[in-house]
């Protein structure tokens, strides 16, 4: 019996426990009985006897859990085998890192869908990890539904990853493509993209590039490209015009925020991309191209962000970690 | 075809219809012109005005070019050439024209080994940010890449925003 302990209950926790209920025959195949022991939010939890369903319903109707009890509390005290990591992104770590930390300390495997603690601290994470016979799973801190690190890790194992060029930000790509299609503005479109609720009323985050750097960092970790966020150039879209995509449309290019790590370049920034290259893809789009020395190159796409999405990597990591029990 | 860019400096006296004596022949061959400049601040002792002619040309035909040049008596004081077997472009977004843009893209130049073969600006308004898209050859990949390292350079200095291509041939 796999005991699942959930912290962070906002979309993507409650994404991730609906997939729970939703494939329990097949999921069970796979990995044997499972059942969600606690559920935590920033300030409260629901633990001991308790349906998923219920703790759904009472979130939404409530806008919390049933007990006082917080989430340090439940990630160090209730007994589970795997802590599932929901929190809010934060690139210095935030609680998340906290979170992980305490349950890979008592030996518990963790998956998350949080980039700040890989960012803030990826190889002490895979140390701790490993000192305790724990295992960190992370398939959905990148690139949505795009399996971008089982890519990495498992199919590609024993290549040589020359280099990882990827579209890792749905927003920008959203902006970058209509702003290409209607020869509109960066502002008006990123008003439209607001609207939308594609974009964030403050949409730094992502289309300053941050986002998009906390991921390929990540990624960079990943193929042995030891990096930290500071070590990412960055340049954002915000200035892009829309005489650019006219200009580059003659010389048949296209522009795309490109995230691209090697061995000599760490970087996030907008690239002019042939329009017949498969990176060149439109609307909220993710895309990643492995470049390899055995494999050649390798190209990924998918939808990059939503619940369902974000919870259906996570499901890959639970079978990657149990499958065959 | 094995096509190469020739910058060919020549003196012409200062009296009209010198330069076409230049560009005739280049056209005859089918060769294409990419920049000239007049260096009129130049001028040599004997009062010749040197300029400078850059043309892509089929690289048999340089020789009978050069040939047919000294023959009709033109001074030709240097050419050098450049195999062109890497071509990219690149687009500048910024202040371009207020940043002196043939400064910008003379910082591409490497031994005559990369060089600027075509730009197209745009600017939608005069106190604007103008863009503009630039085609670089270089005799490698190698040396596209040393041209584009020193744009990046140049740019990052005046606050132009550099859009790389991904140099990534299509699968």
């Amino acid at each position: 019996m796999i005991r699942i302990a959930i912290v962070g209950f906002g979309t993507v926790g409650q994404g991730f426990a609906e997939l729970l209920m939703k494939k329990r025959n097949v999921i069970e195949k796979c990995i044997g009985e499972y059942r969600v022991v606690a559920i935590a939010d920033s300030k409260s939890s629901i633990s001991g006897n308790f349906s998923i369903e219920e703790a759904i319903r009472m979130k939404r109707q409530n806008g919390r859990l049933r007990d006082d009890t917080g989430p340090e509390e439940i990630v160090s005290e209730t007994e589970y085998n795997l802590l599932v990591e929901t929190t809010h992104t934060k690139l210095d770590g935030g609680d998340g890192l906290r979170y992980i930390k305490a349950a890979l300390h008592r030996g518990c495997d963790v998956i998350t869908s949080n980039k700040g603690p890989l960012v803030a601290d990826f190889e002490g994470l895979m140390r701790l990890a490993r000192r305790n016979g724990a295992r960190l799973m992370y398939e959905a801190t990148v690139g949505g539904a795009m399996p971008v690190i089982k890519m990495v890790r498992k199919y590609l194992a024993f290549c040589d990853i020359v280099s990882v060029k990827g579209i890792l930000n749905g927003t920008c790509n959203y902006i970058l493509s209509r702003m290409e299609e209607e020869g509109l503005s960066y502002e008006q479109i990123l008003t439209e993209a607001q609207e939308l609720g594609i974009a964030e009323a403050d949409p730094s985050f992502d289309v300053e590039g941050v986002d998009a750097a906390a991921k390929l960092v990540i990624i960079a970790n990943t193929i042995g490209v030891r990096a930290k966020f500071e070590d990412v150039e960055r340049v954002g879209i915000d200035k892009i015009t829309p005489e650019a995509f006219k200009v580059a449309r003659e010389q048949g290019y296209t522009i795309r925020l490109i995230a691209e790590v090697s061995k000599k370049e760490l970087r996030v920034s907008p690239r002019l991309v042939p329009v017949s290259h498969p990176l060149a893809i439109k609307g909220t789009m993710n895309a990643a191209m492995f470049k390899t020395d055995t494999a050649g190159n390798i190209f990924l796409a998918g939808r990059g962000a939503g619940k369902e999405e974000t919870a259906s990597a996570m499901l890959s990591d639970l079978y990657e970690l149990y499958a065959g029990n | 075809m094995n096509e190469l860019l020739i910058t060919l400096i020549v003196e012409l006296e200062d009296r009209p219809g010198q330069l076409l004596k230049v560009l005739e022949p280049i056209s005859k061959m089918g060769g294409n012109i990419v920049g000239i400049v007049h260096q009129r601040g130049r001028k040599t002792p004997l009062n010749r005005l040197p300029v400078e002619i850059s043309f892509k040309i089929d690289g048999r035909k340089v020789e009978r070019l050069i040939e047919t040049l000294r023959l009709s008596g033109t001074i030709i004081r240097s050419f050098n050439e450049v195999r062109l077997t890497a071509t990219t472009s690149v687009l500048l977004i910024g202040h371009l024209i207020h940043t002196d843009i043939s400064d910008t893209i003379n910082s591409i130049d490497i031994d005559g080994e990369a060089e600027c073969v075509e730009m197209h600006v745009s600017m939608p308004e005069v106190s604007g940010p103008s863009t503009a898209i630039v085609t670089i050859s270089a005799s490698g990949n190698d040396k596209l890449k040393e041209a584009i390292g020193k744009l990046r350079e140049i740019c990052r200095r005046k606050n132009i925003m550099l859009i790389e291509p991904i140099n990534e041939d299509p699968v």
